[in-house]
């Protein structure tokens, strides 16, 4: 089955726009997607229809408000092959990192033990590592990249110990688009005695994910990079892990009993949602994640190949670029660097061909150090998208080539 | 050269490719930091100023090259300026980046106009202006505030 790209653009008002007078080309959605009206509708509809506060249900509305909501933990949950016991509600992948390492980090880590972390990873996969150790004592140990863009299994084996309590690592990396073994991944942590925290926030939009199969112990991931709102996200974890982890932020919502003499927490996941939770949002992320299903994961898959085939096709030959990350297995999206023009002046320069890419480190100062790079163009894809769009943006590129060059 | 060429026009490229005063002076007063950390774009200031005039600036630097054309245009803007000459200068630039008719004064900083379309850039064309700012704030202070009326 493929996708029919020009049926699921109708989908997006925003595709409809112009920008600096020319069709809107968006390609970066790997910063933050495009949302359908689906999504839009089915928040509108349950602020004009159903909204209350949850899990307080002596009325009507709120038995309404509470069941949407955890119909989506559901749905949520379904998505990513998961269990809704062992699915918590988050504002987005950063907070679930956060989260993991300010409750399992600071019970479970110690002076010495260490939390191992790829050189290629987003700064949300490193900066909260970096903090729990600053407050433990633990050290967060880098190991690199092979040549194919994933964790080098080789440089992680060495690095793994008995000291190593945790390995934090990407599913797809946002900055080179390649895919880590994560089943991998995850036998050599395991064997090690360490857990495996996966961040899945570029992998989630794109790929079919399994977390069993996976075999992972955490898994991270935001609505608003697959078509949901801002302001939600998921941390999927083991169930029995998060029913050893402490409360997070304490609050209504997340108790059991609460007196003077001590308070007792609600179960997982429960416990980790203090406050009224984004009820709105954990809906249009139901719906997101149901617009995906009913286009199906493997259609999504197949036209991001697609796209990627196409874009590298195109660019390979422009003299003058120079392609960041994999040959081969790259997913969604397309990072390259071009001689004697900054990243930043690439983009203002597609950008006027209404060309939308991200330029910069992509949230990912280590790698861009290890690759020897100050900074990066991202075009990036899914599945509103259409070859055409991949054709406009190389043909911008070209002409902004042809633009520099000419004043060299 | 259409909508490329307003932003990107040749005087731009040429400054930012082959920028002028880009070097570490043997000697000077002051050698300040300036970085948009959102994007990484940097440059490091040099300035001695002789009897209130600006005698030496310099820059050295990385980023794109609207910053790093600005930063070339800025020094052969103020060099022999007053510090007050000098800051008044950067009001101008500011004010053009912002969308207000250039000041002639600014000669030919004037090619950075453009950048006023494009909201995501105007911090990296002010860098090297605000920078300049920052540092004569500090040699003024450094001269126990002494200096006439530089702000």
């Amino acid at each position: 089955m493929t996708l029919d790209a020009a049926a699921i653009r109708s989908d997006f008002p925003v595709l409809e726009r112009e920008v600096n007078g020319r069709p809107l080309v968006f390609l970066d959605s790997a910063a933050s997607s495009q949302k359908p009206r689906q999504v839009v509708e089915a928040m509108s509809e349950y602020y004009y229809r159903h909204h209350a506060n949850v899990h307080r249900g002596a009325h009507v509305l709120s038995v309404e408000a509470t069941a949407l909501y955890e119909e989506a933990r559901a749905a949520v949950a379904a998505f990513v092959g998961a269990d809704p016991s062992g699915l918590v509600f988050v504002r987005n992948a950063t907070e679930a990192v956060n989260l993991v390492a300010a409750s399992w980090g600071r019970t479970h880590l110690e002076a010495g033990d260490e939390v191992v972390v790829s050189v290629a990873e987003h700064h949300a996969n490193i900066v909260p590592w970096q903090m729990v150790a600053a407050e433990t004592g633990a050290v967060v140990r880098p190991v690199g990249i092979d040549g194919a863009g994933r964790i080098d299994l080789g440089a992680l084996r060495d690095a793994l110990s008995p000291r190593t309590r945790l390995v934090a690592t990407f599913h797809v990396s946002n900055v080179l688009g390649s895919v880590n073994p994560v089943a991998e991944v995850a036998e050599l942590a395991h064997s090690a005695g360490a857990l495996l925290f996966v961040d899945g926030a570029q992998a989630a939009p794109h790929l079919p994910v399994d977390v069993a199969a996976l075999g992972c112990d955490f898994y991270a991931f935001s609505a608003h990079k697959m078509l949901g709102p801002t302001g939600i996200g998921a941390l999927w974890a083991r169930p029995e892990l998060l029913a050893g982890m402490p409360p997070y932020m304490g609050g209504g919502e997340m108790i059991s009993r609460v007196t003077f003499e001590g308070t007792t927490f609600a179960p997982p996941p429960k416990r980790f949602e203090a406050g009224t939770p984004s009820i709105a949002e954990a809906v249009g992320f139901a719906a997101a994640v149901r617009y995906l299903e009913a286009v199906g994961m493997d259609a999504v898959r197949r036209h991001d190949e697609a796209l990627v085939a196409r874009a590298l096709e195109r660019l390979r030959g422009m003299p003058g670029v120079t392609l960041v990350g994999p040959e081969e297995g790259r997913v969604g999206l397309v990072t390259f660097v071009v001689d004697g023009v900054h990243a930043h002046d690439v983009a203002t320069a597609l950008d006027l061909h209404g060309v939308a890419v991200r330029a910069g480190q992509h949230c990912a100062q280590p790698l861009h150090r290890e690759l020897g790079i100050a900074a990066s163009t991202r075009a990036s894809f899914y599945l509103y998208n259409e070859p055409a769009e991949v054709d406009a943006f190389a043909d911008a590129l070209a002409a902004v080539l042809a633009h520099f060059a000419a004043f060299a | 050269m259409g909508i490329l060429g307003d932003l990107y026009q040749a005087a731009v490229l040429e400054h930012s490719r082959r920028p002028r005063n880009r070097y570490r002076p043997d000697r000077y007063d002051l050698a300040y930091p300036g970085v948009n950390p959102g994007c990484g774009d940097e440059i490091t200031l040099y300035l001695a100023l002789d009897d209130g005039r600006v005698a030496t600036v310099a820059f050295e630097g990385e980023g794109c090259a609207i910053s790093q054309a600005s930063a070339s245009l800025m020094t052969e803007a103020v060099k022999g300026r007053t510090a007050r000459e000098a800051l008044a200068l950067a009001e101008d630039f500011k004010a053009m980046v912002r969308g207000e008719e250039p000041a002639e004064r600014l000669g030919e900083a004037r090619v950075l106009r453009g950048v006023s379309r494009l909201h995501a850039r105007v911090k990296c064309a002010t860098l090297p202006w605000v920078t300049l700012e920052h540092a004569l704030a500090e040699l003024d202070a450094a001269d126990g505030g002494a200096a006439p009326d530089t702000g």
